[in-house]
């Protein structure tokens, strides 16, 4: 036995620990792995996200947790108990489902109060427990309806108190919110968020929503092919990507290549940037966000003209083309000094201290 | 109009008179007893007037009132019995994975459909004989038993759709809620799947309680039902007292499907 996984199994700040997980589907040649190697250390108390395009294994990893799928490879702890092999109804983790999964011939109160009931609450305390979460999603008044008699977002509700009520150790949310309209989803995600601040328990939330993972998220794992590409704070994950496709998940990103040279980065213009190269050479990409590539009427380092404008209210899209045949994307606030029109030759200019240099 | 509209069968030349040919022959015979059951007269194809006697008689009749009372009891305990044990088949054929022998298994389930009545009635003769001379019972038993086999797949059928048309999914919430997976059937599956069983039993009691050939080959004396009882009837006189019994035993059939299709149809 590794006697370093013995120390990490004490740790009481982490609420999840799933080690070398791996979840293969099939066997012999059509074997699918729905996930490859993931480890990660989820703390207690936190608000994790794992975002991913569909098919990335998020769901799967969620579902190992909740007890509905048994990894292939690895282990998973829940408060340092190994939890690997257990059944879904004998652990302390409770799931928001995607689709909901209420229960049609059961009330809302019945709904809520039912992961207590099977756990042997006495009917008083079940009923306590089901006003005060009713209360917390903000539903007392419909108590004694049934789930079809609802709207979307009061089913995610009840979906949500439902989970909450036997006071889980962990809850999980595949992609809660994927059913609902902007609006309601705007809302539900700071619900959310003052939920899990009120009741302290750790939230793992599922989703392929960048913008709901970096606004939501304590810290985010970055999901694609089964494999875990980063963890971090959305701040990190969003200003120091680790490799193209965490950049280009998260938030529009502009790939420029270019070659090392003299402790600067020459880009096929020509032009040489004086960006952080973080000790790489050779052969770099360039990840430049839009909000970092300014506009100018006046010459600037880079000339480019533009070949699309898309006016979105508070800012404008230049899509720039350079000299060397490549486009930048350009996020400008509209107020700023001058608009520009399609044709017109502009200069640009780089933020180079918040260029990300990645290996191509 | 429009010519590549989807084939519709009753712009086929002489639709209408086949299905109305086809409607005359299925239930011309059933008018005509149900008509006579009303007669006043003493013959079963002469009117002799409206009258209600051959209801009155066949209810005073003992032999018809004792053989009723078999029926039921019969179709009861069948439909009860063919009912759970379809119900625990549809569970294992519907909520697992596929498996080796499942198409064997569908077979087993539903023989009584395929192996012709009147085999099995004469296999069941001759096996329930020699038990009765081991054990010496020689009670209502061996019909319910039988009664239980045969309506089995009628019970499974809609017990099975219905489980089907159920998402998984229930039984994933109820186990992610603390659910054993008792208290997940207890509480989710059996109630959502009520409307199945119901239905499998309804069928199941119909089906048991017109059944004419395992009965006859199975029963001791003294058993009939009110079938093998009109069966006998019929080689004495044959009076319009069995147009009445088949006259009641009709409409009951009517009353259970028409709740067989209200429970069915009430789904969702």
């Amino acid at each position: 036995m590794n006697p370093q996984r013995g120390i990490c199994s004490l740790n009481t700040d982490i609420a999840v620990d799933a080690r070398n997980v791996g979840k293969i589907y099939g066997a012999g040649a059509g074997a699918v792995t729905a996930l490859g190697d993931v480890s990660i250390a989820i703390e207690k108390g936190e608000f994790f996200t794992l975002l991913g395009p569909s098919g990335c294994g998020k769901t799967t990893l969620l579902r190992c947790i909740a007890g509905f799928e048994t990894p292939t490879t690895g282990t998973i702890h829940l408060s340092g108990r190994d939890i690997t092999y257990d059944p879904p109804y004998q652990r302390p983790v409770n799931t928001v489902f995607q689709s909901y999964a209420l229960f049609p011939h059961l009330t809302v109160a019945q709904n809520v109060g039912f992961g207590l009931k099977m756990q042997g609450t006495s009917a008083a305390n079940v009923a306590n427990a089901v006003e005060r979460v009713l209360a917390l999603v903000k539903l007392e008044a419909f108590a004694d309806r049934l789930p079809q008699q609802l709207s979307g977002g009061q089913q995610q509700r009840v979906a949500l108190a439902r989970a909450l009520a036997p006071e889980p150790e962990v809850l999980l949310l595949d992609e809660p919110l994927s059913a609902l309209d902007l609006k309601l989803r705007k809302e539900m995600q700071s619900e959310l968020k003052r939920l899990q601040t009120e009741t302290g328990i750790t939230f793992i939330f599922v989703t392929h929503d960048q913008e709901e993972a970096l606004t939501m998220s304590n810290r985010i794992g970055v999901m694609s092919a089964g494999a875990l590409l980063q963890v971090g704070t959305p701040h990190d994950i969003y200003e120091s990507p680790v490799n193209r496709f965490v950049a280009d998940f998260i938030g529009e990103t502009n790939f420029l290549e270019g070659e090392v040279e003299a402790g600067q980065v020459r880009i096929g213009t020509g032009d040489l940037l004086g960006v952080d190269l973080d000790g790489q050479t050779g052969a770099v990409t360039l990840a430049i966000r839009p909000e970092q590539v300014s506009v100018t009427a006046a010459d600037a380092q880079i000339s480019g003209k533009i070949a699309e404008a898309t006016y979105l209210g508070t800012d404008t899209h230049y899509t720039i083309g350079l000299s060397d045949g490549s486009h930048l994307v350009a996020r400008v606030q509209s107020n700023s000094a001058a608009a520009f029109s399609v044709g017109d030759t502009v200069g640009v200019a780089i933020d180079a201290k918040a260029v990300q240099v990645l290996k191509s | 109009m429009d010519k590549r509209r989807a084939f519709d069968v009753t712009t086929l030349p002489g639709f209408t008179t086949i299905a109305i040919l086809a409607f005359i022959l299925l239930y011309a015979p059933i008018v005509t007893l149900v008509i006579y059951s009303f007669n006043g007269g003493n013959s079963v194809n002469q009117w002799g007037g409206f009258s209600l006697q051959w209801y009155a008689v066949a209810a005073q009749n003992e032999a018809v009132q004792d053989a009723t009372a078999r029926s039921l009891i019969i179709a009861v305990w069948a439909s009860v019995i063919s009912t759970t044990v379809a119900t625990m088949a549809a569970l294992g054929t519907t909520r697992r994975g596929k498996f080796k022998g499942q198409t064997m298994i569908y077979v087993i389930i539903n023989q009584p459909l395929m192996v012709p009545e009147i085999v099995t009635a004469v296999s069941l003769l001759i096996f329930f004989s020699s038990v009765k001379v081991a054990t010496g019972y020689s009670g209502l038993g061996y019909l319910i038993l039988a009664h239980s086999a045969f309506c089995i797949p009628f019970a499974y059928l809609p017990i099975k759709a219905r489980l089907e048309g159920m998402d998984t999914s229930m039984e994933t919430a109820a186990a992610d809620l603390y659910a054993t997976p008792w208290q997940s059937f207890r509480y989710v599956t059996l109630p959502l799947l009520l409307p199945g069983v119901i239905a499998g039993a309804m069928l199941a009691f119909i089906i048991s309680l017109d059944n004419v050939i395992i009965t006859e080959f199975v029963k001791s004396a003294g058993q009939d039902t009110l079938p093998t009882y009109m069966l006998g009837q019929l080689r004495r006189a044959l009076t319009p007292e069995v147009n009445a019994i088949s006259t009641a035993l009709l409409a009951l059939t009517i009353l259970i499907l028409t709740l067989f299709v209200f429970v069915t149809k009430k789904r969702d």
